[in-house]
């Protein structure tokens, strides 16, 4: 019926990301939680190696590795460094995903090779101030003039925004939203400063302002009005590559704490003697194993194009409440240390909670998921 | 310039290894397999000498069917052909594994045959030395920095306490100690790419084993000595010790 083993070469994408993640990236993601940014070079090398092409078709320079082969390296990105997950998430998942799944044939020849390839880096803006969940309601407002688009309002809380060169941006026309490339430097468009953050502090975020931003109407991506339903299609994407990175750092913590009971002497033995101390390691296992069938069952109907928007919501709200719920227990665990910024599991924690909270908060995905249920009168 | 490069096929060095049944070979259940770790400085050597001075860079393993996925991995990094020469059992002796990489370095005369310093697996380090008798090449063993003319080659050796210049004549045979140079992630599209190429498979020339090994063993865990001076708080520690780790008292 199903058949769960990767094959030969998603083994060595996963091996090579493995060796990358560890060897590269983790002895640095304090510093990049610390500087408040990931390492021009670790973003170039990651483009170098091909990540930012890995879900993407050979035509627009991908590799051709689907929804699985990114989620595999959302994964091990995920346990090594969940700031630089967040940075591949919104370039890949969400920002370049837009122009993918909403734009043309010609949109797609001329902005993906260089975005698959990492020369440019993507960000994805629907969020507004004054529309958060309710992100149908945003009134960045873009009015046609001749072959020009002219663009007004403002974005909140965009992911890579600082400085990313492509920008997905969704706004309001007269026939509903509608979605907009717009590069960087474009006059009237600018950039706020760095948001100060509790953690993935190295994922950078920042405002968006558009005064009177003029694009060619060759900008717009796929059909005026239709712009919501590839932020919803992007959207459902890109949850799924949050699941893979949370998957990562469950299993990090995972790792971690168990290499810690072990080692921890309390009362004159490991504190792994401990039944109360087991039961944590079997509950975060638990959802390790839970988590990992939930996103590659999910990921691998992505790529049949089977995949239903409640299962990536589905897949969203378990990994990240799951993650949150491996943050805290590891923190038992470890106690002092894990307190401690001697120890990866206090930025790991704060790294954590972001993932119940972007790309539609959980609440909105339980709405997702019992409004699919009930149409369904309760049957899967 | 025509590169060789001997690759083995070896357990991950995080993997548990346990031996097989008969007490002669490794248990391969649940072991994970990587290109040796030194054969991969001769690769990405042998694939940056091929950037500059352009030419062909071959891989080969002698192992057993199961060896492909390295030759992927030697493919996917960037070797334009690699040869699998089948072995019904693990190779275990250097000097069938020389022999049979020496016939096919006869086919193909490389200007340059690159090896690791070692197999991590059998740590034999004979397979230069034999494969240069085979051969009737000069071979230069541990080498941290190496540069390529057209007829000769200069080379940096790791010796004891410090280092050494060489100069041999191609074809040579060198074996690559850690420092060459840093071996480079394969590519996302080259790994793809590899799993259309073609693996060229040829059965292994029998051959007598010149050493065949009788018996493995894995020695248990050594408990490491601790050294306490007699100041106060050292006392302190090895009461601690004594009750607590070794729980004696
Ligand atoms: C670090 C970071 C990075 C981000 N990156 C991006 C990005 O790259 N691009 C982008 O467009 N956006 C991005 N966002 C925005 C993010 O998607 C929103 O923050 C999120 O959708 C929630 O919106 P809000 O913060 O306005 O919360 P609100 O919508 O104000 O929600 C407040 C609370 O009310 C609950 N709530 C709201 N409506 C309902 C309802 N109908 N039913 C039940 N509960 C409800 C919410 O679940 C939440 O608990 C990012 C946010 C952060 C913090």
């Amino acid at each position: 019926m199903m058949d769960f083993v990767l094959t030969e070469e998603q083994e060595m994408l996963r091996d090579m990301i493995r060796d990358f993640a560890t060897n590269e990236l983790k002895p640095v993601a304090a510093k990049i939680d610390e500087d408040g940014r990931i390492p021009q070079e670790i973003i170039e090398k990651i483009g170098e190696i091909g990540v930012f092409g890995a879900a993407f078709p050979e035509e627009y320079g991908g590799s051709g590795f689907g929804e699985v082969g990114y989620c595999l390296v959302q994964e091990e990105m995920g346990a090594a460094c969940m700031s630089t997950a967040t940075m591949i998430g919104a370039h890949c998942s969400i920002g370049l995903n837009s122009i993918l799944i909403g734009g043309s044939e010609e949109m797609k020849l001329k902005y993906l090779p260089d975005l698959t390839s990492g020369k440019k880096i993507a960000a994805f803006a629907l969020t507004e101030p004054g529309a958060g969940s309710d992100a149908f309601n945003l009134i960045t407002k873009a009015e046609q003039d001749g072959d020009e688009w002219v663009i007004n309002g403002e974005k909140l809380w965009i992911t890579n925004g600082p400085f990313a060169d492509v920008f997905a941006v969704y706004a309001r026309t007269k026939r509903g939203i509608t979605a907009f490339v717009v590069e960087k430097g474009t006059p009237g468009f600018t950039v706020g400063a760095d948001e100060k953050k509790m953690g993935i502090k190295g994922s950078r975020t920042s405002s968006l302002t558009f005064d009177n931003v003029r694009v060619p109407k060759e900008n717009m991506i796929g059909r005026d009005g239709r712009g919501f339903l590839t932020a919803m299609k992007t959207l459902d994407a890109g949850r799924l590559g949050l699941g893979a990175a949370c998957l990562g750092a469950m299993k990090e913590f995972l790792r971690l704490s168990v290499a810690y009971a072990k080692e921890r002497k309390q009362f004159s033995q490991p504190i792994a003697n401990f039944q109360t101390i087991q039961n944590i390691i079997a509950e975060m296992a638990i959802m390790v194993y839970t988590t990992e069938s939930l996103v590659y069952r999910t990921a691998n109907d992505y790529d049949k194009e089977t995949m239903l928007s409640r299962q990536s919501a589905m897949v969203k709200w378990v990994a990240s409440e799951n993650l949150d719920k491996c943050a805290d227990m590891a923190m038992t665990i470890f106690a002092g240390m894990g307190y401690s910024k001697e120890m990866p599991i206090e930025r790991m924690y704060r790294d954590s909670r972001i993932n119940k909270i972007f790309e539609g908060t959980n609440e909105i995905q339980l709405g997702i998921i019992a409004r699919d249920n009930l149409k369904r009168h309760g049957t899967m | 310039m025509n590169i060789l490069v001997c690759i083995s096929r070896v357990p991950d060095t995080a993997s548990r290894i346990l031996i097989g049944s008969d007490s002669k070979t490794i248990d391969p259940a649940g072991i994970k397999y990587v290109v040796n770790p030194y054969d991969e400085f001769g690769l990405e050597e042998a694939l940056r000498l091929r950037t500059k001075n352009g030419g062909e860079v071959t891989a080969v393993t002698v192992g057993t069917a199961a060896s492909t996925d390295v030759m992927r991995t030697a493919l996917a990094m960037g070797a334009d052909k690699v040869v699998l020469i089948k072995s019904e059992n693990e190779p275990t002796d250097s000097f069938y594994v020389a022999k049979n990489i020496a016939e096919l370095a006869k086919e193909i005369s490389p200007d340059l045959i690159l090896c690791g310093r070692q197999s991590v697996d059998y740590d034999s380090f004979q397979m230069t030395s034999v494969l240069a008798e085979l051969l009737d090449m000069p071979s230069v063993s541990i080498v941290s920095a190496l540069t390529v003319d057209s007829d000769k080659l200069t080379a940096e050796r790791d010796i004891e306490g410090g280092k050494e210049t060489v100069e041999a004549p191609l074809p040579c045979i060198i074996s690559a100690q850690k420092g060459l140079n840093e071996p480079r992630y394969p590519k996302l599209p080259d790994i793809m790419k590899a799993k259309r190429k073609a693996i060229e498979e040829r059965d292994a020339i029998p051959s007598e084993e010149r050493v065949t090994i009788s018996e493995m063993s894995i020695l248990s865990k050594q408990r490491v000595g601790t050294i306490l001076s007699d100041s106060d708080e050292d006392i302190a520690e090895l009461v601690r010790l004594l009750h607590e780790d070794a729980k004696v008292i």
